[in-house]
């Protein structure tokens, strides 16, 4: 076999979905070029995502339980919090998976070309680094350009005071008061941290519910905790309009029936969605067609409209998540490579890293009822969890969604602490085509929390040593 | 990653091909569909379209060389491509690796032409039926693997079965969806992906089928389920459409003799609870001709490469309902006189029509009979039922002149078919058993005379 001329191909974008598209891709013998306007891989989960936020959760999740620590007979002075070196640890994480991805990049025989990429025709990419053009043909192309934070017109403000999640991931300091408006999952997340550093923090959200998506009943443990650290949580509330005045940010709230609806606040962050960074791409120079939200249409194999154009992550449609991103850059590089690559996991699992942890994978009891699809639930609450009770917690529930007749596992939702590392045994067994009986009769460690996902299939059976539900099925 | 592409089937019958020209040369980047060379048949000349992209870094065929289906014709590699292949995405990576040949396409689309937007891989283009081209694809061809990535259709849950099967089942060109799994509550393992990918082998009914047009550009359609009873007749028709040789002989029998028996013995049978009718009649005789001919009761096992002579006499009768064929079955129809079997056919039309027949009375015939006579057909071609050997089509049983003794008279005529498996009976011996049937009807001396007869 003759290796001249291997296909060219170039990863516009170097987040999680890029970056593993293009290793992928060379790895199977492709000629490869990375584009990032970062003079390393990593994209927004590296930089400003994923990681810095796990960071400064853990520091976060530990002040929280030096305080509850106080409940079992350990008394801790209340932390003194050096930002200068806190944000030099966060930073030292980012720095090191980054500097480790470049690495990667060479050893995968990767081109990495630092630039902001535009498409000049369905064949060619324009890359400008200060100044310097360079153009880069390729046979197939792969856009993995991911998203930016959305902030709707009436509440951009221009002033340092209102913040997206990568300023408020920059930690500029601990505001006496934050404002979060959104309750979605990074609202959340980044509202916990600046909680445990010493934020009173008021959560603002538009409808029902926080965290729409995920089923109620593991939001409600959630939020009951939320409750008592955060000032604040308002549903049902639109922040109509903001305004900075003597160095801090008037809010106007409206709601059915709100008291004081102009409140001020010291920060804001704005955490209400993200955009698909679509736009400036020079994607008109090619046929791919893109929806009313700018996320671009993909088939199984990810393929855009143009032949030769693949798009992954988060500018490829919902769910934003990196390991999303990431299976869809392998899916395309095979799909490229000739090989009969599709994207079509079982389930995609959703991890929310406050405390508890709220992690789900795969339909949703709320999905189920939507869409009609007839399910059985069983649930296993964690009050009966020996692990959970040698921590000190007693919220917390493991769920499955079960398909009747054939006993197939659909999804598994839970809430409690640690949720999210009980999403690989979870998303494996929905996978994998697991059935109770076998998540029943499987031996689980004790005393571990995996335990609650073997507890919550006895408890479909009637059999749970822990916990008493329902008469027993023969 | 070097894949070779082979010579796909070019038809029924068809061994081999002159290579005429070629068309493409070593270290050309070729595109699905693209012609690779120029063959001739004995029936037809054509173009052989690519069913891989990539480098071509072989040919292994030159002009004026025979060629078999299946005959390595170019290796070429998959990861590499020039501008000139990658204007277009190989609209079948499946086939590119596994490099099956597909069936012989239509003409080569337009380089230029984009795939289709948004849509779910499709299948390669489907081979259109091409009047002018004496080439087909035969119907016993095996099916390649599916020509494109089996997609779920929008929406679609994914399979009941690990990623690895699933993966699997894309290598092969199988849609995982249409997997039965045997596993607990259906799950579906590699076994049962294979099991499917052989039974789509073997019934091409089931696969195999190029993709069919869009009829909503002609005019509205509407879709019906399959009934599982319509798909197992659609299998098993296939099965002995593509497995057995089949050969049919026609004749006609003078059937007046019948009346004079079923008048002597018509009460005895509606005492017994049953109707005398030529077809009860005429079953006898069949039965009393499997005697005499035991290879009509038979069943070939070519794994073994033995005949199985059945010791018993079960015929089975095709019979049309309004939910479509069933075959219930009569047991031991040369043990049993004119009268049992009256009752016997009764008892079973009876349930036939309250729908009450159990699968037990539907299974384990040697010989079965179809009868299209009320619907006023006179001869035809009856399939056999697999895995017996042999079938008796019944056509109409009317009034027809004929001379007799230089006279022209009428006699009520039966047309009988009779189709049989070529590989076990020769076709004199299939004329054989016919005469034996037509001459027994004229007489029928030998039927069981019933002991309580009066
Ligand atoms: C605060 C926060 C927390 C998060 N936490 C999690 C989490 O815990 N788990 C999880 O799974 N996901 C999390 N996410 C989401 C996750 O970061 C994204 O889903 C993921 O990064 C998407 O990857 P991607 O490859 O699609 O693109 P991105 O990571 O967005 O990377 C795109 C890259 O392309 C570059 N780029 C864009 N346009 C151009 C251009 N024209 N030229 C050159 N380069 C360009 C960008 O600079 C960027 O580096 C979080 C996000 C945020 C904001």
């Amino acid at each position: 076999m003759t290796v001249d001329q291997p296909l060219r191909v170039a990863v516009l974008g170097a987040g999680p979905g890029g970056y593993a598209a293009a290793f992928h891709a060379a790895d199977l013998g492709m000629n490869v070029t990375l584009i990032d306007e970062s003079p390393l891989p990593g994209g927004v989960c590296l930089f400003r995502g994923c990681i810095p936020s796990k960071a400064l959760l853990h520091a976060a999740h530990l002040i929280e339980e030096t305080r509850e620590a106080a409940a079992w007979g350990i008394n801790f002075a209340e932390p003194e919090i050096d930002l200068t070196a806190l944000r030099g640890w966060k930073q030292r994480v980012v720095d090191r998976l980054t500097r480790g991805l470049g690495a990667l990049s060479r050893q995968h025989s990767v081109r990495y070309l630092q630039g902001r990429g535009h498409f000049e025709d369905p064949n060619t990419i324009r890359v400008r680094t200060d100044g310097e053009v360079t153009d880069i043909n390729f046979d197939y192309a792969i856009i993995a350009t991911g998203s930016v934070p959305a902030i709707p017109a009436a509440l951009r403000l221009n002033s340092p005071l209102v913040m997206d999640s990568t300023a408020a991931l920059d930690l500029p300091d601990v505001p006496g008061s934050l404002l979060i408006v959104g309750g979605g999952y990074i609202g959340l997340e980044l509202g916990s941290v600046y909680s445990a550093l010493g934020s009173r923090v008021t959560v603002v959200e538009m409808t029902g519910g926080l965290l729409p998506g995920a089923d109620r009943d593991l939001v409600e443990p959630l939020e009951k905790r939320l409750r008592s650290q955060f000032e604040a949580i308002l549903l049902n509330t639109r922040v109509a309009e903001l305004a900075e005045q003597d160095g801090r940010i008037r809010a106007r709230l409206s709601a059915a029936d709100i008291a004081d609806p102009e409140r001020d606040f010291d920060r804001v962050l704005v955490a209400v969605g993200r955009a698909p960074n679509t736009r400036n791409l020079g994607l008109e120079q090619t046929s791919i067609e893109v929806d009313s939200r700018g996320f671009i249409h993909v088939d199984h194999m990810r393929r855009t409209a143009e032949p030769t154009i693949f798009a992954i992550g988060d500018v490829a449609g919902e769910p934003m998540l990196a390991h999303k991103a990431n299976h869809e850059g392998r899916v395309a590089a095979e799909a490229i490579a000739g090989q009969p690559a599709i994207f079509d996991p079982a389930g995609i699992p959703a991890v929310v890293f406050t405390d508890p942890e709220l992690a789900w994978c795969g339909l949703t009891e709320g999905q189920a009822r939507e869409r009609g699809i007839p399910f059985e639930v069983s649930r296993f609450p964690w009050a009966a969890s020996g692990r959970n009770i040698t921590m000190g917690r007693t919220d917390g529930l493991t769920k499955l969604i079960i398909e009747p007749g054939t006993e197939r596992i659909l999804g598994i939702g839970i809430v409690g602490v640690g949720a999210g590392e009980l999403m690989g045994e979870a998303t494996l067994a929905i996978e994998m085509g697991t059935r109770v009986t076998d998540l029943h009769l499987t031996v689980h460690a004790h005393p571990t929390l995996a335990e609650t996902l073997m507890e919550a299939g006895s408890l479909y059976f009637g059999h749970s040593p822990h916990y008493i539900a329902r008469a027993p099925r023969p | 990653m070097p894949t070779d592409f082979r010579l796909p089937e070019l038809g029924e019958n068809i061994t081999e091909a002159d290579v005429v020209l070629v068309l493409v040369r070593e270290g050309d980047t070729i595109a699905v569909d693209q012609p690779i060379a120029t063959i001739e048949t004995e029936k037809a000349t054509v173009d052989v379209p690519s069913g891989v992209t990539g480098r071509i870094t072989q040919i292994h065929i030159a002009a004026g060389q025979t060629v078999s289906p299946g005959a390595v014709i170019v290796t070429v590699d998959a990861a590499i491509g020039a501008e000139a292949a990658v204007s277009k995405l190989p609209a079948a990576p499946a086939a590119a690796v596994t490099a099956t040949p597909p069936p012989l396409a239509s003409p080569p689309a337009p380089a230029a032409e984009p795939s289709p937007p948004l849509a779910a891989p499709t299948p390669a283009p489907a081979a259109k039926p091409e009047p002018t081209e004496a080439v087909t694809v035969p119907a016993s061809t095996p099916p390649a693997p599916a020509p494109a990535t089996p997609a779920p259709p929008e929406g679609t849950a994914a399979a009941f079965a690990a990623p690895s099967v699933r993966t699997f089942s894309r290598e092969i060109g199988v849609d995982i969806h249409a997997v039965q799994g045997s596993g607990p509550g259906g799950r579906i393992d590699i076994e049962d992906v294979k099991r499917h990918a052989r039974e789509l082998r073997a019934t091409p009914v089931a696969g195999g089928i190029p993709p069919l047009p869009d009829f909503s550009q002609f005019g509205e359609v509407e879709r019906q389920p399959l009934s599982r009873f319509r798909r197992t007749i659609a299998r098993s028709t296939a099965t002995t459409w593509s497995q057995i040789p089949l050969v049919t002989l026609f004749s006609t029998a003078d059937s007046s003799a019948f009346e004079a028996i079923r008048r002597r013995y018509r009460d005895a049978a509606s005492r017994a609870g049953g109707t005398l009718t030529d077809g009860v009649l005429l079953m006898k005789l069949v039965g009393a001709a499997l005697k005499e001919f035991p290879q009509f009761n038979a069943t070939l096992d070519l794994q073994r490469e033995e005949l199985i002579l059945k010791q018993y006499v079960h015929i089975g009768l095709a019979v049309d309902t309004d939910r479509g064929l069933v075959v219930p079955v009569l047991r031991d129809v040369d043990k049993k006189t004119i009268v049992d079997l009256a009752a016997d056919f009764r008892g079973i039309s009876d349930r036939v029509k309250a729908n009450a027949l159990t699968l037990e009375e539907m299974r384990g015939a040697s010989f079965t009979i179809s009868s299209l006579e009320t619907l006023g057909v006179s001869h035809f071609t009856p399939l056999v039922n697999w895995p017996e050997v042999a079938i008796l089509g019944v056509g109409s049983n009317a009034d027809l002149p004929s001379y007799e003794r230089e006279e022209l008279r009428v006699h009520k005529r039966i047309a009988l078919s009779l189709s049989f498996d070529h590989r076990v009976i020769d076709g004199a011996d299939g004329a054989r058993f016919l005469r034996w049937l037509v001459n027994a009807i004229h007489e029928p001396a030998m039927l069981d005379i019933p002991e309580a007869a009066s």
